[in-house]
């Protein structure tokens, strides 16, 4: 949710009649304010970013973020693909997406504005570093004349002067170099943010100091470009649009907060779940964006019982995985679509052989190499029906950062309760994203022990497969004397676990594993925002909860009955939710793939589901789902759903990760859409 | 092997009690019970633990193995078995674990977690049973097939150079090299090397498909002018081959000029020293360039070696792991609550204004 502004009903057909963010700034005190930070890949942005959000955390605002950088290692200097940005949406009151469009844009160079100015709001302020405006620099932004001169910027408030130089002053007394000096660039642009918006300085004067602990000169140049940067607020209010802006704190439950990303939650939520099974973690995995991260993360937890296993490929990480479960430690795999691929096989032999074992999946665009840092939710259907045979999985999905800690938690329950892999969906945008999360107490959640067989359970006679009441067969490890036994790949005995493929026996032990699964208890389905009936239930699942809530909310001031209803547990589906949704006139899910909960909700239950899909790599905004929703109320037959374009407010902006310039003009580009871009030499990519 | 299993009353086991009550399901005459045997007559010797020992295959005739071994078992999918000890071994280091596989399974598409499990030294034995043939899948050509095999999938015979397990092996750096063949006498004691062997210890065991790739070992297997044909290694001995009631005595001779090994006559004496004077090299297993040769040497012109080829220990995945763990783990602080609240935090106060 961005500003005040923004709350207001959005005006899509046409930004620039929306209400002036000048305005906005103009008021006393907005109650949210949407920044974004843009440069090249090598200027520092994220770090920048990374440092305010922080900042913004310790202010007490509710926050959230949107890193986005470029697939490319090391994009060449300037070019437009070579953009990298975070935006933060921050505020005195809830926030629950990184923001619509802008208020404030710093723009480090010219690729960095062309890129990233069509997004800012109308009367935004933009903050430009003049010394990155050189011939050079403009022609590699396809600049044909120079944006400061020509006028093209009237639109908005711009604040521009030569920031390099000013950091290469500013840093002068400590003897570095101009190619170093201007490494500080990025610490200066934070001083100045911080004046902004009246921060304290000192907790990044302490991480400075903490990171450069062993190149202390390093640490006060950055410190005294910080400094400088603040000290030029005071200077530049009086002579330009730059105001110094107090957001309060948000109101926010009382309790220890800190910030997290969505790769962080889970990591620290499956070591919470090892912990309440009592269980040490085994995790494989192999390196892939954007999960990595849950590696790296589990790398530095090895206290915690954790061993991370990098293998040769994603099929050994899985397949580790499942040894380690059947020698009875918790086994945790994680990939992104491709490496989910090729580890269907083995999640096959893990629903046969019936062991706990928790898959994380966090969904980036595909199909293939696809869009490895960017986001999407079009994994649903490999995570449903992806494996050969009958072969169901629970399957849970995390909305946000914070919120996936509490699904690892839930998926390792439903792992070793039932035994069986459960996968776990979240997206890049959940694992890149940090918000503010009020640190939950381990007491507060039930453990849930996990049991092993010690004794043969039926007379003296051991059934590896006999089941409990939940269908669970027992988990023996192997070491336990008397309680041999083999299992495998091949059809099994629906008690003893022999060798069985008898027509009989298969469709037995097929209803089995299928009515195990079909019987997972899992908490009613309930509405998040709005009535239990109504016009209209705006369905969603995973990272799209935040907009949903937001425009959702919109029409309920407007008087309308629309209610959201978010669905954690896509596999099974809610007991209830069949009957919920029938109160409901039109049901509306919004995802981010071309429609694939809509096509297994209509199938499962029945549902005239309607589906609206974006498949841009880019997060749905409040305003489109505003828009969505209202076609509902237009009188108009017929117009509901269907695809969001491209959206050019939003990260990443279109002329990101362009190959070659020559995009054709698909028919949701609209006119002119194909702006040419780079040449993308062979650089090494982000896969 | 597993050092940390005592050698006690409850291990002491006779070839019966590692019988299964499963009807074994190969083709009668398949080279797979004979090796099935030499390995339940070995456990025993080896005081193994049925409790402690766990048998990982992955799929082929071949991978069938651990339903006929009553110990724990787990028969996975085609070419992963490597895989799945890893993590077993990772997750327990005290159990034993044998790992069944065969030339496909281990050489195509397990190929890789083949190379891995080596390189990485996790300990427990690899047993490949070459057949030179896809058996399970009733008869394609396989990558340790020799060229001109002729199968329903190569009508023509076969065109690409077979792959060599052993050279495959020493390549990924194994530490362990061994061979042995189904019906031989001599294979239990290569088992018993084996698994003394601290860390992955990999045993190429010729194995006669009679069904689809039949009798192709026959030219060293067979019986008849068998110890012209056989090399079996000992560490520490000559390496002495042949007969004098046969073709005589020979032996293997490094040559300096070639830099490579040469098979040489022994003549025969009552002193028993000629072998030196014929320049016979006396076998070391902890020599890995003398592996390599004696892996590569092209069966007709040489024998088969057989035996242990190489043993020299080094350094376990597993110990590395745990060292790691217990490194990292120093001083360090595990409690959970701390953990969650790492890192930079504020404390939101209770107020008149907090929310429901
Ligand atoms: C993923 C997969 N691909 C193919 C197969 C079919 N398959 C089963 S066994 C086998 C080859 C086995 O050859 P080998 O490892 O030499 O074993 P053998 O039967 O000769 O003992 C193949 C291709 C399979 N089970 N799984
Ligand atoms: S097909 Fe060959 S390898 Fe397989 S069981 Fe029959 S004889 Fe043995
Ligand atoms: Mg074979």
């Amino acid at each position: 949710m961005a500003t005040q502004a923004a709350e207001k009903p959005a005006q899509p057909a046409n930004p620039g009649a929306g209400p002036s963010a000048a305005n906005a700034r103009a008021e006393a005190s907005p109650d949210a304010v949407v920044v974004r930070f843009a440069g090249d890949s090598g200027d520092g942005m994220q770090l920048t970013g990374g440092q305010f959000t922080l900042s913004t955390a310790l202010a007490g605002n509710d926050l959230a973020t949107f890193p986005d950088f470029p697939a490319e290692i090391r994009a060449p200097q300037g070019t437009l693909f070579g953009v990298s940005a975070f935006q933060i949406n921050f505020g005195s009151r809830q926030i629950s997406t990184a923001g619509d469009a802008p208020d404030v844009l710093v723009a480090m160079n010219p690729a960095a504005l062309k890129v990233n100015l069509e997004a800012l709001k109308p009367g935004g302020l933009v903050i430009i570093d003049t010394g990155e405006f050189t011939k050079r620099n403009l022609d590699k932004a396809k600049y044909t004349s120079n944006p400061l001169e020509d006028g093209s910027l009237a639109r908005w408030d711009v604040l521009a002067f030569d920031i390099s130089a000013l950091t290469i002053q500013a840093v002068k007394p400590f003897g570095l170099g101009n190619k170093d000096a201007l490494r500080s660039k990025n610490m200066w642009t934070l001083g100045l943010a911080l004046w902004m918006f009246d921060r304290d300085r000192q907790p990044i004067v302490d991480w400075l100091n903490a990171k450069f602990r062993k190149k202390p000169e390093i640490a006060a140049a950055n410190i005294a470009a910080l400094d400088a940067g603040h000290a030029y607020g005071e200077t530049a209010e009086l002579s330009g649009p730059l105001r110094k802006t107090f957001l309060p704190p948000a109101v926010q439950e009382p309790g220890l907060y800190r910030t997290v990303t969505g790769a962080e939650a889970i990591s620290l939520g499956l070591v919470a779940g090892a912990q309440l099974a009592e269980l040490p973690m085994f995790f494989g995995g192999y390196p892939i964006t954007p999960a990595s991260a849950i590696l790296h993360h589990l790398a530095r937890l090895k206290e915690f019982g954790v061993t991370t296993f990098q293998a040769e490929d994603e099929i050994a990480a899985i397949c580790a995985a499942i040894g380690a479960a059947y020698a009875g430690q918790l086994g945790v795999t994680s990939s992104s679509g491709p490496g989910i691929a090729l580890k269907g096989e083995a999640m096959g032999l893990a629903i046969m052989v019936e062991l706990p074992l928790v898959i994380v999946n966090s969904q980036r665009g595909g199909p293939s190499t696809g869009l490895p840092t960017k986001t999407e939710q079009s994994d649903l259907y490999q995570a449903v029906y992806g494996r050969n045979g009958d072969a169901p999985m629970p399957v849970v999905a995390a909305r946000s950062p914070g919120d996936a800690f509490d699904c690892a938690i839930e998926a390792c329950r439903l792992a070793t309760r039932y035994m069986t892999p459960v996968m776990l969906l979240t997206d890049g945008y959940i694992a890149n994203a940090a918000e503010p999360w009020k640190v939950p107490d381990p007491e507060d959640y039930a453990p849930f022990p996990a049991r092993f067989l010690e004794a043969p359970n039926a007379g003296d006679q051991l059934l590896p497969y006999k089941r409990n009441a939940d269908g669970a067969r027992p988990w023996i490890k192997p070491g336990t004397p008397g309680l041999m036994h083999r299992i495998g790949g091949i059809e099994k005995h629906v008690e003893t676990g022999n060798i069985d493929y008898s027509p009989a026996n298969h469709q037995l032990m097929t209803d089995a594993r299928q009515s195990k699964i079909s019987g997972v208890e899992i908490p009613l389905q309930e509405v998040a925002v709005g009535e239990q009936t109504g016009e209209l239930a705006v369905v969603g699942w995973g990272s799209t909860y935040g907009p949903i809530r937001q425009a959702v909310r919109r029409w309920r001031e407007k008087g309308r009955a629309v209610s959201h209803i978010h669905v954690r547990h896509i596999w099974p589906l809610p007991a209830n939710l069949g009957e919920l949704l029938a109160g409901f006139d039109n049901v509306l899910v919004p995802e981010m793939n071309t429609g694939q909960f809509k096509t297994v909700l209509r199938d499962q239950l029945l549902v005239d589901a309607q589906s609206l899909t974006k498949t841009s790599g880019q997060p749905f905004q409040i305003a489109e789902l505003e828009t969505a929703i209202g076609k509902y109320f237009d009188g108009i037959e017929g117009n509901e759903g269907g695809e969001v374009p491209p959206n050019s407010q939003q990260l990443p902006g279109r002329e990101q990760g362009h190959d070659d310039g020559t995009q054709p003009d698909a028919p949701f580009h609209g006119a002119g859409s194909a702006l040419p871009g780079e040449a993308n030499p062979n650089k090494a990519v982000n896969q | 092997m597993n050092e940390m299993t005592p050698p006690n009353a409850a291990t002491a086991t006779t070839l019966k009690d590692w019988e299964t009550d499963q009807e074994v399901r190969w083709c009668p005459g398949c080279g797979d019970y004979a090796i099935l045997k030499a390995v339940q007559r070995t456990l025993p010797q080896l005081r193994a633990d049925p409790a402690n020992t766990v048998f990982v295959s992955g799929i082929g005739c071949s991978s069938r193995f651990p339903y006929y071994i009553e110990s724990y078992g787990f028969h996975t999918i085609h070419g992963r078995a490597p895989a799945f000890a890893t993590g077993i071994k990772l997750a327990n280091p005290e159990l034993d674990v044998w790992m069944v596989t065969g030339d496909g399974d281990g050489l195509s598409i397990g190929g890789n977690h083949l190379m891995h499990i080596l390189r990485r030294n996790v300990n427990l034995q690899i047993l490949l049973f070459n057949n030179e043939i896809y058996g399970l899948t009733k008869g394609q050509y396989s990558p340790t097939s020799r060229v001109g095999t002729t199968t329903p999938s190569t009508p023509l015979g076969s065109v690409d150079a077979p792959a060599n397990p052993c050279a495959f092996a020493l390549g990924a750096g194994a530490r362990f090299v061994a061979r042995g063949f189904d019906v031989s006498k001599n294979l239990p004691d290569v088992l018993v090397a084996a698994h003394a062997h601290q860390g992955a210890a990999f045993i190429e065991i010729f194995q006669n498909c009679v069904v689809y790739n039949k009798d192709v070992f026959e030219a060293f297997a067979s019986p008849k002018g068998a110890e012209d044909r056989q090399l079996w290694l000992t560490h520490g001995e000559p390496m002495l081959f042949g007969s004098e009631k046969s073709c005589g005595i020979k032996g293997l001779r490094l040559d300096p000029e070639s830099f490579s090994l040469k098979v040489v006559e022994v003549p025969p004496s009552d002193s028993g020293a000629d072998w030196q004077a014929a320049g016979v090299l006396v076998h070391n297993a902890r020599n890995r360039t003398l592996a390599h040769m004696l892996v590569e040497m092209p069966f007709g012109a040489f024998p088969m070696a057989l035996g242990v080829i190489y043993d020299h220990p080094a350094a376990t995945f597993e110990a590395g792991i745990i060292a790691e763990r217990a490194k990292a783990s120093e001083g360090k602080d595990s409690s959970l609550a701390r953990l969650l609240a790492k890192g930079q935090t504020w404390t939101v106060s209770g107020t008149a204004a907090d929310p429901i």
